[in-house]
């Protein structure tokens, strides 16, 4: 991707919990240390008890709005794949769905099956990219807290984000406290493959 | 911490609400009070963590009143004071607030105020704090983005200090917790200790005195109009004139996107001030016009101040504004392009494919392991839910109206679970259990409390003493310092001259259940102190 990109947009969605906004600082730096402008929007407080939360990033030339704009995004993040149908408001046929292949069940709702949920998402975008990233992550450090990281990792060695993992690498150390940095950088790795 | 490092020029990453906080530490603060509220908790988060290092005086104060009150002492002090709450804190606060405006301040006073549009971390009400503004005569600063929340805090601060008048800074949620690069000023060393010395021509609000300051005050908000005219934040892009718009705050930022995207050249009006409004600015600019445009959030209170000022100066201009833009819900950068584009005549393709789903919603839930799940299984155990009203307020235990808890039949304002519960009693006479958290006890629980003894009726109340304000971020308070050895709820209750108080652990269940029912039996009020913390708050004791 050049440098003279004018935008590029990624939404963030799963449960409350699942560590978006330090997903969203990670990336922010990332992006700052590229040279973009950014603008992030995150929710706080309620939205964070266990509901849905929407985390926004937008970089590139000149960005004004911190929201992405209906069918702006470029990149869909999806740490649960339920979320990701509310996300669909956000993508064009061209937006990229990077997928934890994964639900969080709502309590007293039949929750959408995985059929139910990729024929849907194939209405809204061709680049549906489904991970099993939550299982792998389990596998190999028994937890699964760093999934975001790892999707994370994975868009930036697949280029699905412009920038070079060794940005996201240099945030993730910014980021991260001490006691937690070690398990990031494994997970950083087991996404390079 | 990077927020507190002095180098001038530096640009780093900071949310709205740190940003404020730098902004207030460039311009010198030395006082900070606050009552903890989303999306204003940050401000008092940090404080919290940096006042020692900062030699700034920081308290969580018990609730908005008292953090204004605690914030006009210290103005009248001499102190550099800055004051923090959300949108409904304002209220709890305006009776302090509107005499502070006629005394005006001694030291400069910022009041920061926090909306919630679409209500991401409210409940009770979609509130505007914007027309509190007009009722108060506060001058109401309103930034856009981080960038703009540091420099109008030290510009607040410049305009307390030079008109002697307490300054209102109003963010959404979508400014406080909206981050971008922002470059860093100078941080100013907090001044001396303060010195109240006696000035009662100032500080006494007493009639007739009192209708003088009226006047005064008057006069003052004519100056700062003057200022107002003259601000570079009140900015305008000049483009040509086909369509003009007329904005403010974070809707700029959707205008501005929405100019880009459509390929637009017009001219944008951006009030940095929302009161005084430059109305020489807003006419001349609209004198220009043949459409205008008014893109703001929720209540359409700066349209209808464009109307009355184009009435004079351009009689024949078209406004526009509700007619295209919600009244309720955030602004949308969408809904903005989607305004502008029908007006001029303009195809938009949005492009996205919405699906028709039955929707996924996940509403909050408690915790896992909240202490809280003990309260209503003891409930749900002593009674039958269908035949008592359960009376909420604001807290985690606002969950209690969702399935499948669903103890909640009326909710509103912090403390008035009790007030209410009252009121039923003395109409309906129906058994009530009125929830009230420890944090919002101390808030605006009390005197509810007091009017049961004193007019006598007989709710029972459960207090939500999980030790913490745990809805915001678990801040302390009254009852749960951060030291040991808070004030004793169960002591402030007898002290109310209630009879029937018992504290009781909630995972002795049958403790629990029965003195529920034996409760609900009672001719007088009663009170269950439900005691066990917050399990955020056990993993630190334990930690």
């Amino acid at each position: 991707m050049p440098k003279n990109l004018d935008q590029f947009n990624i939404v963030i969605v799963g449960t409350g919990g699942q560590g978006q906004i330090t997903l969203l600082q990670i990336l922010a730096e990332a992006a700052f240390s590229e040279g973009y402008e950014i603008k992030t929007s995150e929710l706080h407080g309620l939205s964070q008890r266990g509901g849905s939360v929407e985390v926004h990033l937008r970089f590139g030339k000149k960005i004004y709005s911190p929201l992405v704009s209906q069918g702006k995004a470029d990149l869909i993040l999806g740490l649960e794949m339920q979320e990701c149908l509310k996300a669909c408001y956000y993508a064009n046929p061209k937006t990229i769905f990077l997928i934890n292949k994964y639900v969080v069940p709502i309590p007293l709702q039949k929750p959408f099956s995985e059929k139910e949920i990729l024929e849907n998402l194939k209405k809204c975008s061709k680049e549906i990219l489904l991970i099993p990233a939550a299982e792998i992550c389990q596998k190999e450090f028994g937890t699964n807290v760093v999934v975001g990281i790892y999707l994370l990792s994975l868009a930036s060695f697949k280029k699905l984000i412009p920038f070079k993992p060794d940005s996201i690498l240099k945030a993730i150390k910014k980021i991260i406290p001490e006691k937690y940095l070690e398990l990031n950088l494994k997970t950083f790795k087991l996404a390079q493959g | 911490m990077e927020l507190l490092e002095n180098k001038i020029g530096k640009k780093i990453i900071l949310m709205g609400n740190e940003a404020i906080v730098r902004g207030a530490l460039e311009a010198g603060v030395n006082f900070v009070s606050t009552y903890p509220g989303t999306p204003a908790s940050e401000i008092g988060n940090i404080f919290s963590q940096i006042a020692k290092k900062s030699g700034t005086y920081f308290e969580f104060s018990t609730n908005e009143k008292v953090a204004l009150e605690a914030g006009i002492g210290a103005s009248f002090s001499g102190l550099k004071t800055l004051v923090a709450m959300k949108n409904f804190g304002l209220n709890v606060c305006l009776d302090a607030l509107i005499p502070f405006v006629y005394t005006g301040t001694k030291g400069p006073t910022v009041i920061l105020v926090a909306d919630d549009p679409s209500c991401h971390s409210s409940a009770q009400s979609e509130e505007n704090s914007r027309p509190l503004s007009f009722l108060a005569h506060i001058p109401t600063l309103e930034p856009s983005d981080p960038q703009e929340c540091l420099d109008f805090t030290k510009l607040a601060f410049q305009v307390s200090a030079r008109f002697k008048i307490p300054v209102m800074i109003r963010t959404t949620t979508r400014v406080a917790h909206q981050k971008m690069l922002v470059q860093l000023g100078k941080i100013t060393k907090p001044g001396n200790v303060g010195r109240f010395v006696k000035n009662p021509h100032q500080f006494i609000t007493l009639p007739p005195r009192v209708l003088e300051m009226k006047k005064e005050l008057l006069e003052k908000i004519k100056k700062i109009k003057d200022f107002s005219e003259k601000s570079k934040i009140n900015k305008l892009e000049i483009r040509n004139w086909k369509l003009g718009i007329i904005t403010s705050g974070t809707p700029y930022l959707y205008v501005m996107e929405a100019l880009k995207e459509l390929n637009l050249n017009l001219p944008v009006l951006k009030l940095g001030f929302f009161y005084p409004l430059p109305e020489k600015k807003i006419k001349n600019f609209v004198k220009k016009l043949k459409k205008v445009l008014i893109v703001e959030e929720l209540e359409p209170f700066l349209e209808k101040e464009v109307e009355r000022l184009a009435k004079d100066a351009n009689p024949k201009l078209k406004i526009f504004g509700r007619n295209l833009i919600p009244e309720v819900g955030e602004l949308k950068p969408e809904i903005v392009s989607s305004a502008i584009a029908k007006i001029m005549g303009k195809k938009i393709n949005l492009k996205s494919n919405i699906l028709n789903l039955k929707s996924v919603k996940r509403l909050p839930q408690l915790c896992p392991g909240c202490p809280y799940w003990l309260v209503i299984s003891a409930i749900k155990k002593a009674v039958d839910i269908k035949k008592v009203i359960f009376g909420g307020e604001i807290g985690c235990y606002m969950l209690f109206g969702n399935p499948p808890i669903n103890l909640q039949d009326y909710l509103s304002c912090m403390g008035s679970s009790v007030g209410i519960a009252h009121g039923i009693k003395k109409s309906a006479g129906q058994k009530v259990i009125a929830f009230v958290g420890d944090s919002s006890f101390f808030h605006a629980g009390i005197p509810p409390l007091i009017n049961t003894v004193f007019n006598k009726s007989n709710p029972l109340i459960i207090i939500l003493n999980n030790q913490t304000t745990a809805m915001t971020g678990h801040q302390p308070h009254p009852g749960a310092p951060v030291t040991p050895n808070g004030i004793n709820i169960e002591n402030i209750v007898r002290a109310c001259g209630v009879k029937y108080v018992k504290t009781i652990d909630q995972t002795n269940q049958e403790e629990f259940a029965n003195t529920i029912k034996e409760f609900l039996e009672k001719d007088e009020v009663s009170v269950i102190v439900a005691t066990r913390p917050c399990v955020f708050v056990a993993k630190k004791q334990n930690a």
